[in-house]
């Protein structure tokens, strides 16, 4: 948990405007300093349109983070900001290193060397949930919906600071029933506002992917994150869900939080994003609006041969390549690849 | 072939104090396994440090009763953070491996001619029970005339065990429905999502472990009293994969799901190991002696548990009370 | 990448020719060097239980040099009680049984203590007592049933057999044992390579080859090639095959049948378990509980090698198992069967994608695996005797090698054999033999600890 538990006025007003909570338990809620969104991105305008600018009012600052996976370097970011307060798009040709560096980021991975700060504070080193503590939050590529769980269960487990969640309190419903039912109607809200409260009952499992998608965005959001990163929030999601999809990510804007997201579908990017940065072999090759970067010579030259097809099958496409990247993620975390040549072992 | 008494001595068996050992054994494997997807196939190891703790407490030191299950608590415990370190970190079937290996390393160290004067090598500890025994209120065969009773000791210990295995399963329902137990299943399903979400799987899982594990201990000890004796055999990898079978019968995630397998399985194989045990025996026996002699008569219920283990989790994983929506592990 | 089932055969094929070619060569020697002695049971069998009121002290002696041990007779016993006075004695009979009565009756014998002692004067030449130092061996009684003692009997501790040298003994039965490990935790590491499957039963596959070669061991007569009995050669090769079918049918039967289902993996660990308990019990429920040798082979005259004894068995081990061990990897390298078997446990959905018939390829590592551990468990059984559970208690010590190696390499999976079977046996210069085996699950731990993905394991985020 952050030290601070400064319950700023106005974004606890805010969040009641916009998911319609009560007054949440202070521990739970980081202290978001109140962005005003157009200010956010007129300060962009005054950015270089280059890889490694320097942001107004960064909230994430990278500085040299690199990672190897054994000969490849997957991750090679010299410096990088991240402006608080508005949409900002990764892009890049699949194998860009776009995930790793989220993980990186998030500290689901560790990189061989560098330094990154969230909010002026150092992260390295910091293991995972304690980044997500600091706010901030990320979703997977892979829906990590708790399956067997209920709707409204994965909720509850994305409230931070809870007394029951301790061993010993934990057997004594009076501890924590308190907090659970302020919870619950926080809860409520964020499905109502995510169009899964009909589902609240339901197993996760159940659920369809673009569901899948809002139940891991909502969750997310019971943390009350300043910084919410998305692993590809459209991907597997059908094209009907797709612009409420957007619009949530938009009302996270301006809700006052940063949002940091991957994503392949430029439709997607050129709506939402206030500012773009695009990778391409694990290094930051532009940065920009949307517009401007998408016309980058770089960034054209990085997308042929891989992407060239774009505009035709790109949903199909995407399609492919998120299920392909499924499975062999998939594979990677659950079994160890057998090298049975041995030769290539560090 | 007696009916009669197969029937009446298999409900000796299955409400037990045997059966009663396994149950709380399998309560902790329900913590581990069942709600946390931890697979820890050690519990035997558990079993055994409460155990010998108690047993080498009395027997060895000559300490209080009082003490030496409180170390063998205090010992699971330890145990429990000795595996936990390296392994809880580590993909699930490596904590498998190492469980395993460490029940066995226990085992094999204790029944040790090295370690004879303080745990009695194979042939393990005798004479520490006597506390335990003075406070026995009961001193006739107790049960229901005619259809099943117990020796009073006998039913001393299961009556101890019982309760022993409610009060744990009240815990276990007291921490279940609360948030704490939340974060458990959520690591269960996918720990990456709960760790998204700034919860600190690692000490969830030592907790798991620990608490599980004591109840293990609690096993152990239990065990070493009932039979008021205590040796390595008791404590073969066998003994865990038997505490998995129950707990499968059950079903897994299930409060009382160790308690309804323990019931059924410990009927059903005591009902099968009488059953063969009179068709084998006798002059004329009912299975002819080319097919089965009495020894392979007493293998039937390792046969059929193995069997057992096998089809329940490939067709019934959820338990055979269970319903399949509900199916905590991942089976399909 | 198509894996032809004619590579599969050309496999097969060649690894049993490398199994008759080097029966061959050794058959001869062992043929030559065998002098079948007394069937190895007569050693140790336990007197028939008396009914009387006295506490007997008994025991056995055997030398353990041996394999199986022999009986050592004509050793002499006192027994002392506390203060010190002889009040028994007695002397090991032809099968190194001993059997001492205790005067008095049981119930006053119950709390005193008794010390054994042995006259190792009496101890056949270059024999001594493993431990030098226990020369005695006291026993409280706490229960009115006989005592038994045992005294291991080895080498001669003294001027020739130093540390050093015993050390060199000790890892020329490590390297016997180390290559045997080495096949069973190859099969083991390809099988979860290629199907994440943490294999619990097998060690089962293990038995089912000792077992499979037992059973033409045992049938009546002798099987003769111009006149030289072959028996154990052909059971050899039929255990072989018959593992490699046995594989295939677990496989076929069981694991694929799962896999389409989608079974996750951690329920798959657990059938596992179930088969094994189901398996080993039926071994034991057909093939008794008892402890089996194979006929043949059974104690050929060691040569001397300096200072070290090594028999013409070990030499056919080490030989075989290398040959097998080097041809597996091989085929793995350089056939295309080999490499689509690599494609797969790199990337089973990359593999299939790439035209790779997943499930042949599969198939072929269950009966290649299957094969290696059969193989394993008839040579084990050869070694040192075997019964219905010998591949369940070297499963951990598989695991420990394939885990130590890092799990689904198959280089690590030798390696980690190779140093956990060396382990096992040499460190018995330091600690008790009986806890050589706790040893070696003790270095599991530790390197899991420091290096969790294994000596030769990609570092990989495990965690």
């Amino acid at each position: 948990m952050p030290a601070d538990e400064v319950t700023d006025p106005v974004t606890a007003k805010q969040v009641r405007s916009s998911a319609g909570a009560t007054a949440m338990p202070p521990e739970t809620a980081p202290a978001r300093p109140q962005v005003d969104v157009s200010a956010a991105r007129a300060a962009l305008r005054d950015v270089p349109h280059e890889p490694g600018a320097p942001k107004p009012d960064p909230i994430v600052v990278v500085d040299g983070v690199r990672r190897t996976f054994g000969g490849l370097t997957a991750v090679d970011v010299a410096h990088l900001e991240i402006q608080r307060g508005v949409i900002t798009g990764l892009i890049g040709p699949n194998g860009a290193g776009k995930t790793t560096f989220f993980n990186l980021m998030t500290g689901f991975d560790r990189p061989d060397e560098g330094d990154w700060s969230f909010n002026g504070t150092s992260l390295k080193g910091i293991p995972a949930y304690r980044v997500a503590r600091r706010g901030m939050v990320r979703t997977f590529q892979l829906t990590k919906v708790l399956s067997k769980l209920t709707v409204l269960e994965n909720m509850r487990v994305g409230a931070t600071g809870q007394h029951g969640e301790r061993l010993l309190r934990a057997m004594f419903a009076p501890f924590w029933r308190k907090q659970e039912t302020s919870n619950t109607t926080k809860a409520d809200a964020l499905l109502e506002r995510f169009l899964l409260i009909k589902k609240r009952e339901d197993f996760a499992g159940s659920l369809s992917g673009g569901q899948r998608k809002l139940l891991e965005m909502a969750r997310a959001l019971m943390a009350d994150p300043e910084l919410v990163m998305l692993d590809e929030p459209m991907a597997g999601v059908n094209p009907a869900l797709k612009q409420s999809l957007l619009g949530h990510v938009k009302s996270l804007r301006d809700d006052g939080r940063t949002v940091l997201f991957v994503e392949h579908d430029m439709d997607m990017v050129r709506d939402i994003s206030d500012w773009v940065i695009v990778m391409a072999q694990g290094k930051v090759i532009a940065e920009g609006p949307p517009d401007s970067v998408m016309g980058d010579q770089r960034v054209i030259d990085a997308y042929l041969g891989s992407h060239h097809d774009q505009d035709i099958s790109e949903d199909m496409e995407d399609k492919i390549i998120a299920q392909a990247q499924a499975e062999i993620d998939d594979d990677n975390s659950s079994t160890a690849p057998a090298d049975v040549e041995g030769e290539h072992r560090a | 072939m007696d009916w009669q008494s197969i029937f009446s001595e298999a409900l000796q068996q299955g409400l037990g104090p045997v059966a009663a050992v396994y149950c709380l054994a399998a309560i902790g494997l329900n913590v581990h396994f069942g709600y946390t997807g931890l697979l820890n196939f050690g519990q035997a190891g558990f079993m055994a440090v409460g155990g010998y703790a108690v047993s080498s407490f009395v027997a060895t030191w000559g300490l209080p009763f009082w003490l030496g299950s409180l170390a063998g608590l205090f010992a699971a415990g330890v145990l429990a953070l000795l595996l936990g370190v390296p392994t809880l970190r580590l993909r699930a079937d490596y904590l498998a491996i190492v469980t395993i290996a460490a029940a066995e390393i226990i085992r094999q160290t204790i029944g040790s001619v090295t370690l004879l004067t303080y745990f009695g090598g194979q042939d393990g500890l005798q004479g520490f029970s006597s506390s335990f025994a003075n406070l026995n209120p009961f001193s006739g065969p107790v049960g229901i005339p005619g259809v099943v009773t117990w020796r009073p000791y006998d039913f001393w210990t299961l009556l101890v065990c019982w309760v022993l295995a409610a009060l744990c399963c009240l815990m276990v329902w007291a921490l279940m429905r609360s948030p704490w137990g939340r974060v458990l299943k959520g690591i269960r399903e996918d720990e990456d999502a709960v760790r998204s979400l700034g919860k600190n799987v690692y000490a969830y899982k030592m907790q798991s472990l620990m608490i599980g594990g004591l109840i293990g201990g609690l096993a152990g000890i239990m065990s070493a009293l009932q039979h008021s004796a205590i040796n390595p055999s008791f404590f073969a990898t066998d003994t865990t994969f038997f505490a998995y079978t129950v707990l499968l019968v059950g079903g897994a995630a299930r409060v009382l799901g160790p308690v309804a397998g323990t019931i059924v399985f410990w009927f059903l194989i005591s009902f099968l190991d009488l059953f063969f045990g009179q068709a084998t025996s006798g002059t004329n026996p009912l299975i002819p002696d080319w097919l089965m002699n009495s020894n392979q008569a007493s293998l039937v219920r390792f046969i059929f548990m193995g069997a057992a283990l096998m089809l329940l989790m490939v067709y019934r994983p959820q338990g055979i009370f269970g319903d399949r929506r509900e199916l905590a592990i991942d089976a399909r | 990448m198509h894996a032809r089932p004619r590579s599969v055969l050309a496999v097969i094929l060649a690894m049993l020719a490398v199994v008759i070619a080097s029966l061959l060569v050794a058959g001869g020697t062992a043929a030559s060097a065998s002098t079948v002695r007394a069937a190895a049971s007569d050693a140790c069998t336990k007197p028939p239980p008396r009914k009387d009121e006295t506490i007997h002290v008994q025991g056995c002696l055997s030398d353990l040099r041996e394999k199986p041990p022999a009986p050592v007779p004509d050793v002499s016993f006192d027994i002392q009680d506390e203060a010190g006075k002889v009040v028994g004695s007695g002397k090991s009979n032809a099968s190194g049984v001993f059997d001492i009565p205790l005067p008095g009756k049981a119930i006053d014998n119950l709390g005193k203590t008794f010390t054994i002692k042995i006259d190792k004067s009496t101890l056949p030449k270059g024999a001594a007592l493993r431990n030098s130092k226990q020369v005695s061996l006291k026993v409280t009684l706490k229960l009115d049933s006989d005592v038994y003692v045992t005294f291991p009997i080895g080498d001669a501790e003294g001027a020739g057999t130093g540390k050093g040298v015993q050390a060199l003994q000790l890892a020329v039965g490590g390297l016997v044992f180390a290559l045997l490990l080495a096949m069973a935790s190859l099969g083991l590491s390809m099988i979860f390579g290629t199907t994440g499957l943490t294999n619990f039963a097998h060690g089962e596959l293990v038995t089912f080859g000792a077992l499979a070669a037992f059973g033409i061991d045992s049938l009546p007569g002798e099987i003769r090639v111009a006149g030289t009995d072959v028996t154990i050669a052909v059971a050899i090769v039929f255990a072989t095959v018959a593992s490699a079918a046995f594989g295939w049918l677990n496989d076929w039967a069981l694991w694929r049948p799962l896999r389409k289902r989608g079974t996750g993996l951690v329920a798959m660990m657990v059938v596992s378990i179930g088969l094994s308990v189901l398996l080993r019990n039926l071994y034991q429920y057909f093939a008794g509980a008892d402890t089996h040798q194979y006929s043949q082979f059974s104690s050929p005259s060691p040569y001397h090698w300096g200072p070290v004894l090594v028999t013409p068995k070990d030499i056919f081990v080490v030989l075989l198992s290398s040959a097998v061990l080097v041809l597996v990897t091989m085929a793995l390298q350089r056939t295309r069967l080999g490499k689509a078997t690599r494609a797969v446990a790199d990337n089973t959905a990359l593999a299939a994608a790439t035209g790779i018939n997943v499930d042949r390829v599969i198939s072929v590592v269950w009966i290649v695996g299957a094969m290696l551990a059969g193989l394993s468990g008839v040579l084990l059984g050869m070694t040192q005797g075997f019964d219905y559970q010998i591949g369940f208690k070297i499963l951990l010590l598989v695991f420990a090698a394939t885990v130590l190696g890092g799990l689904g390499t198959v280089w690590g999976a030798i390696v980690g054999a190779l140093v956990i079977g060396l382990f096992v046996e040499v460190s018995t210069l330091i600690i008790p033999a009986e806890l050589k085996f706790v040893g070696a699950l003790v270095v599991l731990i530790v390197v899991l600890l420091i290096r969790p993905q294994g000596l030769l394991g990609k570092a990989q985020r495990v965690g």
